[in-house]
């Protein structure tokens, strides 16, 4: 199969989808060419689809949802790009109250069919204010679905389905995974939200994570599988929300032990959730203790040594697995 | 992509999660009628709907009947009403918190609005967004909001649509004087302009936000001056005049359908009760003599003496109307006692397009 990295994927699927259906537009700031958007994953779609289909707004990103949503309500299919997560700040009123509430506010009769796309995560010396993962956030308010794919296969597919759904799906591309390679098949396809992939299969412990760590965990199984013997299963829930726990259970059920890896910091993180579900699902089938491999609870520092010890690597991952095997 | 516009319909509002429950059809979306005399009629007949309707709703909380915040726009009837006189039902309002009088001005259903404050299950949001939601995506109104100045990058993303669509509808965006300070006004009103889109910014200035007198909050007392900021027409006009409303609205949609992109236009006037039915004008420190010269100029009487002067109308006419007004409410009152509630497990519904899995409920 031919390979693509993971912004073509990305571009691929979003060229796709404005083919396929008139309704699909997209809008954010510096998606135009010769840019194509900060990380180049809208690039050849505005020459492909004109200016008024890929719109240029200015910074605001409050505007830049709420017209998104108004759009949504007319029968549009927005794509909205938020060049960073941690931008989403400035838009929190128009995805909080707004957007994953009005389905329910209206008792039904409003659907709200949005894609935010948006980067995440730490590793390009950006510092506090663009390099968060805030994912938790976003899980936290029944309405909205959250997305975080680690692979291009997962992020081509992940991406048509999500601007198919009719609910408002937050889409968190992680900004250090653009440049990955990996296998996409061409033509049409989709990953369905809320189904799990197993990357890895495995019978000694089960390592779920997420996003850029996913990749991190796979390295670290192959490192254990070398040094130690443990055979690792790695769990990429893909989707946040809607999430598969029956994937997640069953692969408890199996290996009796877990680790559970984000780059967000550790306190109110998602991976508290996950382990909480793993808890109420499969106590009785755990051996030992879960360990979650997190960031601390500071923001991201500049410098880059500092940076790489506050985000979660492949040694601390192992250190998590051995933890729970010892 | 001309070829393919048919193919944009309005978002469905079907519920695949809600078992055999069917949209209901509104019989009152009727247009405006288009006749002169019917139009002033029916301006009339609007500004009375709103005012009794929420004159009443008061009794109906101090009587336990109804709960939650209610946001009076008794002393506004003129501005929705004006506003939307020159709308046509395949238009677009976005509303705010006071939202009563936007639905009703829309054609909206005083029964099925009586029902939603009363949290029933034929309420226009089933019981789910009471007075501060209040909905009817098949009018065209798009929503009320509980955050102050929300509605203007939504309304925004309407003409958006419109404009993609190629179609020549407009949008009409309501939000109160409290709006302009907030910072997604200033954004939406920047891409509204920027992109040339058809949304007339009606800014309802009742000069207070909650509790407190605009000049607390904003140095220039009038607020259409700020259209210049954006670079589009800024218009002023007597909030309590319906039919100098209805001029100035009427010269704005009428350039937003043939292309000419927003207008922002600021209607003078006045909340007769506090901010919410829970805190009336006078428990807030509002000045008696204010209150008094502001109901002198009541919107309708206004309009009667207009249509009795003209002979428009007769007395006995005007009178006829608000006796059918005065039986509408009470007809939309014994509609709303006789719906039954929703069962407490609805609120497990309409979370998603699809019912989730129970273990995430």
């Amino acid at each position: 199969m031919r390979e693509l990295l993971l912004r073509e994927a990305l571009n691929e699927a979003l060229h796709e989808e404005m083919d396929a259906d008139p309704r699909v537009f997209l809008l954010g700031e510096d998606i135009l060419d010769p840019w194509g958007g900060t990380f180049r994953v809208t690039e050849g779609l505005s020459t492909r689809f004109g200016t008024e289909r890929v719109r240029e707004t200015p910074i605001p990103e409050a505007a830049i949802v709420g017209c998104a949503l108004g759009a949504a309500l007319l029968g549009m299919r927005p794509v909205a790009e938020i060049m960073l997560l941690d931008f989403t700040a400035m838009a929190m009123d128009q995805i909080v109250n707004q957007a994953a509430k009005l389905r329910y506010m209206t008792g039904g009769q409003a659907s709200v069919p949005i894609v935010i796309r948006t980067a995440g995560g730490a590793g390009r010396a950006s510092a506090a204010q663009h390099s968060q993962s805030l994912e938790a956030w976003f899980t936290h308010v029944p309405g909205l679905k959250v997305v975080m794919p680690s692979t291009p296969y997962d992020a081509k597919g992940l991406l048509k389905a999500a601007i198919r759904d009719p609910d408002p799906v937050i889409f968190i591309e992680h900004k250090m995974t653009y440049g990955v390679r990996g296998p996409v098949p061409e033509g049409d396809y989709t990953v369905p939200l809320g189904v799990a992939d197993v990357k890895r299969p495995g019978t000694d412990i089960t390592v779920i994570a997420t996003s850029r760590q996913v990749l991190r965990a796979l390295e670290a199984a192959e490192r254990v599988a070398r040094e130690d013997g443990y055979d690792v299963e790695v769990v990429d829930p893909r989707t946040l929300y809607p999430l598969d726990t029956r994937t997640i259970l069953a692969s408890i059920k199996k290996t009796h032990r877990a680790v559970v890896v984000h780059e967000a910091p550790k306190r109110g993180g998602w991976g508290g959730e996950l382990l909480s579900t793993i808890v109420e699902g499969a106590f009785d089938y755990l051996d030992a203790p879960i360990v979650r491999v997190a960031a601390p609870n500071t923001p991201i520092p500049f410098a880059p040594e500092m940076e790489r010890y506050i985000v979660p690597d492949v040694a601390e991952i192992v250190a998590g697995i051995r933890q729970v095997m010892a | 992509m001309p070829a393919q516009q048919e193919v944009i319909q309005v978002a469905a509002a079907t519920e695949p999660g809600a078992a055999g429950e069917q949209p209901v059809v509104s019989q009152y979306a009727a247009p405006v009628p288009a006749g002169e005399r019917e139009r002033l009629l029916w301006m009339y007949r609007t500004m009375l709907r709103i005012r009794e309707f929420d004159e009443r709703i008061v009794q109906l909380f101090g009587e336990g009947k109804i709960a939650g915040a209610l946001h009076s726009y008794v002393g506004e009837e003129a501005v929705a009403t004006g506003v939307c006189a020159h709308l046509r039902p395949d238009d677009y309002v976005v509303s705010t918190h006071r939202g009563h009088g936007h639905l009703l001005a829309k054609g909206g259903e005083m029964r099925r609005m009586m029902a939603e404050l009363y949290g029933r299950v034929d309420g226009y949001c089933r019981g789910k967004g009471g007075s501060m939601h209040i909905t009817a995506v098949e009018l065209g109104m798009l929503g009320a909001n509980g955050i102050v100045g929300a509605g203007v990058p939504i309304a925004t993303g309407a003409g958006t649509a419109i404009h993609l669509k190629g179609t020549d509808q407009v949008v009409v965006c309501f939000f109160g004087d409290g709006a302009v300070n907030i910072g997604p006004f200033h954004e939406g009103l920047n891409l509204a302009a920027t992109w040339n889109l058809p949304v007339t910014f009606v800014c309802e200035n009742n000069l207070y936000a909650q509790f407190t007198p605009q000049r607390l909050h904003a140095k220039l007392p009038d607020l259409y001056l700020r259209a210049q900021g954006y670079g589009i027409p800024g218009l002023v006009v007597d909030g309590n005049d319906v039919l100098a409303v209805a001029d100035v609205v009427q010269e704005a949609v009428a350039r937003s359908r043939s292309g000419g992109g927003p207008t922002f236009i600021e209607a003078k006037t006045y909340r007769w009760h506090g901010h919410a039915v829970n805190n009336p004008a006078s428990a807030v420190g509002r000045d008696e003599r204010e209150i008094a010269d502001w109901k002198a100029k009541d919107p309708i009487p206004r309009l009667a003496h207009h249509l009795l002067e003209r002979g428009i109308a007769t007395a006995l006419e005007l009178d006829s109307i608000r006796d059918e007004v005065l039986q509408e409410v009470e007809a939309s009152i014994a509609f709303a006692e006789a719906s039954p509630s929703a069962p407490p497990e609805a609120a497990l519904e309409h979370v998603y397009a699809h019912l989730p899995p129970r273990a995430d409920l």
